[in-house]
């Protein structure tokens, strides 16, 4: 019942494709999608925000409005006349440059995230779920004691043993972050190996590890990048769970996080815009990713269309 | 099919044995101690303590004494932290509570989310897709944190509808909450998850065959395309199951619930050593079951797919 | 057959509000109207590890624990030292102390309350055995012998406790101690049940097997959701109880607390969010409290090797305490009625006369230009600037106070490194010295000045600055055997101001929304000690 695609498609499939009028296909395809461009567009400005928002903030991120300290509910709203453009935090520092500043933290650490899990759990995944047997299992059976682990005694291993810096961040999160994907990437290369196409490669003597890479990865691609724009925002949220053990930024830096975090903390106490603006960035940001996401799977689908 | 999962059932003894003994590593291996506290114990009373708690013992005999008890009396040992109560019991207390609302929180999120999702692919490009993608990205990048004081402050100060925690054995109106702030961001990915899978199904030829043939829509989607179509979201469910579990943590500080997600991160924290144990072998013995369900859901859905 | 227990519950219920003399009545002594409904529920910050009265080591279950059992003495509201279950005490020097039981004092199974219980559960504390981190309290107590009870070196029997009879008890310390009686009030010296304990083990404290002396008895609880009590029939004041029901209810997140509070689901919380208090004073003026409590804040300055080298010396020390414009941090940053501080121990600690502080009565101006100074003469400054690595523990509340002091010592061309860490692997750092400057507090476990200063004398298992000073290790010493140590205690903070040993910040303030129906909270005592067989709830 699943098996629709036909022995000349699996064998044209096999044949080596030139690269060029694939990617040039992909992008024709992908600038065709308003919502993927319009996302494209958001995801941009939001980046142009991060790399000049400095440049034309009044203030930097870390000094206290001394004249704001103390009754920020008043003077530290948003305004232009005082330069707070978005307003202050609860201490009177500039919420604009911290916005900024969290921004560059945050679209590193979502971007940097998803690319770990999609590179190394895909991997993982496809190359479990081809073998099968016993490969399959062992390799399924360290995911799921990995999953199982208490993630907290990692984190705070890591900060003790090596420090904190940003690549530990990464490290922090890159370590978790693959695990589900390597569990979707498998589900579906399981399907994957039993078609003709797989099969048809495998009869015509391709090495395994080229079959994965050219056949069964590019078929996992609308799975994988629709999970990898759900995983930015819950890596964006978990960098301020790893910044509460102690090993993600640390003050005066900040994140989306920890930016939201503090918001709604101060959520009563009528300062609403120190969660809103930190909220609107990371929101319109998902939105794009999603679209972009979107836009990406349709495009570079290897199913013609 | 019994042999395999009677196989799977028996490889999950040694993968919760490696589980344990790498959890007993990374504890004894970070810094702090369960019985630390700003006041500084003397060191007369620190040796006394870990005398009681066995932690004077050489490490093997530690982990040998805490596997022989599992083995023979199924007894977890006692909490570092809370002094009458031992690991079974605060599971026995706290697991049925994550259980009952991480039960109805996985029911709303995979119906609401899936029906979601298949609505919006099968209505691809009209208002109803919108909506649907609108309402599952909304829900996505509402982190629950924010959610769940944001929920209190409506339905307790507001509206005064629903207590504002607390679980009182379980009664509807404590359960509501907890529910609505731990399923929303999981439904939004099977959202996300079912209409992606969805759109590619009905793009697949065997479809556009059935399409072509002049069957209805609703029994193209019905009969064909909803089994192919709900893999990648079973392959999501054993992590989203796992992670609903340990995701409880938010769920049981905002609400009192009394789970044992507030577990997950209070016993490392503490350093409860005995606590934290018992729920990564609880943990893992649920991840490994719910993978198995999992991988038989797969041969399930495609009969090609042998173990 | 839901509908039945239902109903059955109700009229237990019914009957229980029944028995009570004061409901709907005029309370004895203020002739305020009572209400219909005594009940009181309050917020519990956390889950208590236990309520085993020897085994406590946190406030929480410390909280309970008043309500539940009964000491040899207890608080009025004011923090003055009341009659608990002894009736008087006396010692003629100090040394051997004889307190008078009172013989209608009774357990809550009906047993009666006896000197031989206090024996008990003393030697229980001090016993290796029992394995209690408030072990050191009995030492701290100066009774005879116990260091070496704790050590295990000698049997438990040995500590110089004496039951004279079932109604007197003979307590010999080691050296006089004046404010013995005072001590005896902390739960460690609460009594347990024997038999209790002995029948059930570890588990005698759950609902069901305990049995306690207070005005209160355990009747449900539910591991981090709630517990539940009501009055002790036995209790030998039981009369002039008036609060029926009480209920405690665990939530951790302060936020929702608050939230559920204004929502009218309790009547007391404290732990409020951090910078709510202003808000919430200015809209609900009598709900909203703040009162001193005996804590302090302050940083500590790590004067061994593992230091900083500037920080070793006085001259560096002392700038950076000057450069922190502490009213700043109490007015516009905690904004809670917090006192700054220029002393380690509390502004309200009973009998502490303050010492005179010069630069206490600077203006900020003044402090920062001496700072400056002081930097250059040390040879630091702009021009050779220095990095401290800060520790702090996460926690939203230090991490402003840090930021803000951050800024006031960049004029002194310090950078402070902020590094936060969870609980217990701030606690590893800082109990090892792998901090330059680390923020601290430290709460009195009695009220008099020695529960703070003792922490600065050289061989204090907590001095984790390893601030060494022979002038306060001889005043501390000297103190214990004086009949007045004020003037002693007065010194040392002198000692302190001029070497900077520590940088204190401020004196802590206890801050918390109450119900305006409940009255006779007790708003004066600085320990935070409540009893809540002593409030009431008036008809509104």
């Amino acid at each position: 019942m699943f098996a629709t695609k036909t022995a000349a498609d699996a064998l044209a499939d096999a044949a080596p494709v030139q690269g060029r009028s694939l990617w040039a296909d992909a992008r024709i395809r992908f600038f065709r999608n308003q919502a993927a461009v319009t996302g494209l567009v958001i995801l941009i400005l939001v980046g142009a925000f991060a790399a000049l928002g400095p440049l034309i903030a009044p203030w930097n991120n870390e000094d206290i409005d001394w004249s704001v300290l103390g009754n920020v509910d008043t003077g530290g709203r948003p305004s232009l006349a005082t330069g707070h453009w978005f307003g202050t935090d609860a201490l009177g520092r500039d919420l604009f440059a911290r916005t900024v500043q969290g921004t560059q933290v945050s679209l590193m650490v979502g971007i940097v995230g998803a690319l770990i899990a999609v590179v190394v759990g895909t991997l993982y995944g496809a190359t479990a779920g081809y073998f099968g047997g016993r490969t399959d299992d062992i390799m399924m059976r360290i995911v799921d004691v990995l999953m199982s682990i208490p993630y907290m005694f990692v984190l705070i291993l890591l900060l003790v043993v090596f420090g904190r810096s940003m690549l530990m961040l990464f490290i922090g999160i890159g370590l978790i972050s693959w695990l589900d994907m390597a569990r979707i990437a498998r589900g579906q290369t399981l399907t994957l190996r039993r078609k003709e196409f797989v099969e048809a490669a495998v009869a015509t003597g391709v090495r395994p590890f080229t079959i994965i890479l050219r056949h069964i990865v590019p078929n996992l691609l609308g799975v994988v990048i629709v999970y990898a724009t759900l995983l930015v925002p819950s890596m964006i949220i978990y960098e301020s769970f790893i910044s509460f053990l102690g090993l993600g930024v640390q003050e005066p830096l900040t994140s989306w996080g920890a930016l939201i975090n503090d918001g709604a903390a101060e959520m009563n106490n009528g300062t609403l815009w120190m969660l809103g603006f930190p909220l609107f960035f990371f929101v319109i940001t998902l939105f794009a990713f999603f679209f972009v996401g979107d836009g990406l799977r349709d495009a570079l689908d290897p199913k013609d269309r | 099919m019994l042999a395999y999962i009677f196989k799977r059932l028996l490889v999950a003894i040694p993968v919760l044995l490696i589980l344990i003994v790498a959890t007993f590593i990374l504890m004894y291996s970070a810094p702090g101690s369960p019985f630390a506290t700003e006041r500084g114990v003397p060191p007369e009373v620190l040796a006394n303590l870990e005398r009681q708690y066995g932690l004077d013992q050489p490490f093997h005999v530690q982990i040998g004494r805490y596997v022989w008890n599992i083995l023979t009396q199924f007894d977890f040992g006692p909490s570092f932290i809370y002094r009458d109560q031992d690991v079974n019991d605060l599971i026995a207390q706290g697991f049925p509570v994550t259980l009952t609302y991480g039960f109805w929180s996985f029911l709303v999120a995979v119906l609401v989310g899936g029906t979601l999702g298949i609505f919006a692919a099968v209505r691809q490009n009209t208002w109803l897709d919108y909506l649907a993608v609108g309402v599952s990205i909304g829900a996505q990048v509402l982190p629950n944190f924010v959610l769940a004081p944001i929920l209190v402050l409506v339905f307790t100060l507001s509206l005064g509808w629903l207590p504002g925690g607390g679980w009182q054995g379980g009664q509807w109106q404590y359960i509501i909450m907890p529910v609505i702030a731990l399923s929303t961001s999981f439904m939004a990915s099977i959202a996300r998850i079912s209409r992606a899978s969805m759109l590619e199904v009905l793009n697949s030829n065997f479809i556009r065959t059935a399409r072509a043939k002049g069957l209805p829509m609703r029994r193209v989607v019905l009969r064909h395309a909803l089994k192919p179509a709900l893999l990648p979201v079973i392959s999501y469910l054993g992590p989203a199951f796992v992670g609903m579990i340990t995701g409880s943590v938010v769920i049981d500080v905002y609400f009192s619930t009394g789970g044992i997600g507030k577990f997950f991160v209070e016993s490392a924290l503490n350093r409860d050593y005995g606590v934290m144990m018992g729920i990564t072998v609880l943990l893992g013995a649920l991840t490994i079951f719910f993978n198995l369900v999992v991988d038989l859901l797969y041969a399930w859905i495609d009969p090609k797919i042998r173990y | 057959m839901k509908v039945d227990r239902l109903l059955l519950t109700t009229s237990v219920l019914a009957f229980g509000f029944g028995a009570m003399t004061w409901a709907a009545g005029t309370h004895p002594v203020t002739g305020d109207a009572l209400a219909e409904d005594q009940t009181f529920q309050f917020r519990v910050t956390a889950q208590f590890p236990t309520i085993d009265p020897q085994l406590i080591e946190e406030v929480q279950g410390a909280h309970i624990a008043r309500q539940l059992f009964e000491g040899l003495t207890t608080q009025a509201a004011d923090g003055a030292l009341l009659p608990g279950v002894a009736t008087d005490w006396s010692s003629p020097d100090n040394m051997v102390w004889t307190f008078n039981l009172r013989p209608d004092a009774k357990w809550s199974n009906g047993d009666p309350v006896t000197a031989q219980d206090f024996v008990y559960s003393w030697q229980r504390a001090a016993d290796p055995a029992t394995a209690s981190e408030y072990a050191w309290y009995v030492e701290l107590s100066q009774i005879k012998n116990a260091a070496s009870v704790i050590a295990g070196e000698i049997p438990p029997d040995q500590l110089g406790l004496r039951a004279i009879d079932d109604q007197t008890l003979e307590v010999t310390l080691s050296q006089p101690l004046p404010y013995f009686p005072q001590m005896t009030v902390h739960t460690t010296f609460m009594p347990s049940h024997k038999a209790s304990v002995e029948a059930h083990g570890s588990e005698w404290t759950r609902p069901g097997n305990m049995v306690s002396n207070g005005a209160y008895v355990l009747e449900e609880m539910a591991v981090n959701e709630f517990l539940r009590m009501s009055p002790n029939p036995n209790y030998w004041d039981k009369d002039n109880v008036i609060i029926s029901d009480v209920t405690g209810y665990v939530i951790d997140e302060s936020t929702t607390a608050l939230t559920r509070f204004q929502a009218g689901e309790f009547d007391m919380m404290d732990d409020l969010p951090p910078g709510s208090y202003p808000r919430l004073e200015e809209e609900m003026p009598d709900v909203a409290h703040s009162v001193p409590r005996l804590c302090s804040y302050y940083y500590t300055v790590n004067q061994s090797e593992t230091g900083h080298e500037a920080l070793q010396d006085p001259r560096v020390r002392t700038a950076l305490s000057y450069a922190i414009n502490r009213d700043v941090i109490t007015d516009q940053v905690l904004k809670a009625g917090q006192a700054p501080a220029y002393s380690f121990t509390h502004w309200a600690t009973a009998g502490f006369e303050m010492p005179k502080i010069e630069y206490a009565t600077w203006s900020q101006e003044e402090r920062m230009a001496k700072a400056m100074e002081l930097m250059a003469e040390a040879g630091y400054g702009p021009e050779n600037p220095i990095e401290i690595d800060f520790i702090y523990n996460t926690s939203e509340a230090h991490k402003q106070v840090a930021t803000v002091i951050s800024q006031m010592w960049r004029p002194l061309g310090v950078t402070l490194n902020m590094n936060n860490y969870e609980w217990q692997s701030y606690l590893d750092i800082r109990g090892n010295q792998k901090f330059h400057i680390a923020r601290s507090g430290w709460c009195g476990d009695y009220n008099e000045a020695s529960t703070f200063l003792d922490l600065l004398t050289s061989n204090n298992d907590n001095n984790d600055g390893k601030y060494i000073s022979e002038t306060v290790d001889k005043l501390m010493a000297q103190s214990v055997t004086m009949t007045d140590p004020q003037p002693n205690y007065t010194k040392v903070e002198q000692v302190l101001a001029e070497d900077m040993a520590i940088l204190p910040i401020y004196h802590y303030t206890q801050n918390f929304v109450l119900d305006p129906s409940i009255k006779n909270w007790p708003m004066q005592n600085v320990e935070n000690n409540w009893y809540l067989k002593d409030i009431y709830r008036v008809a509104q």
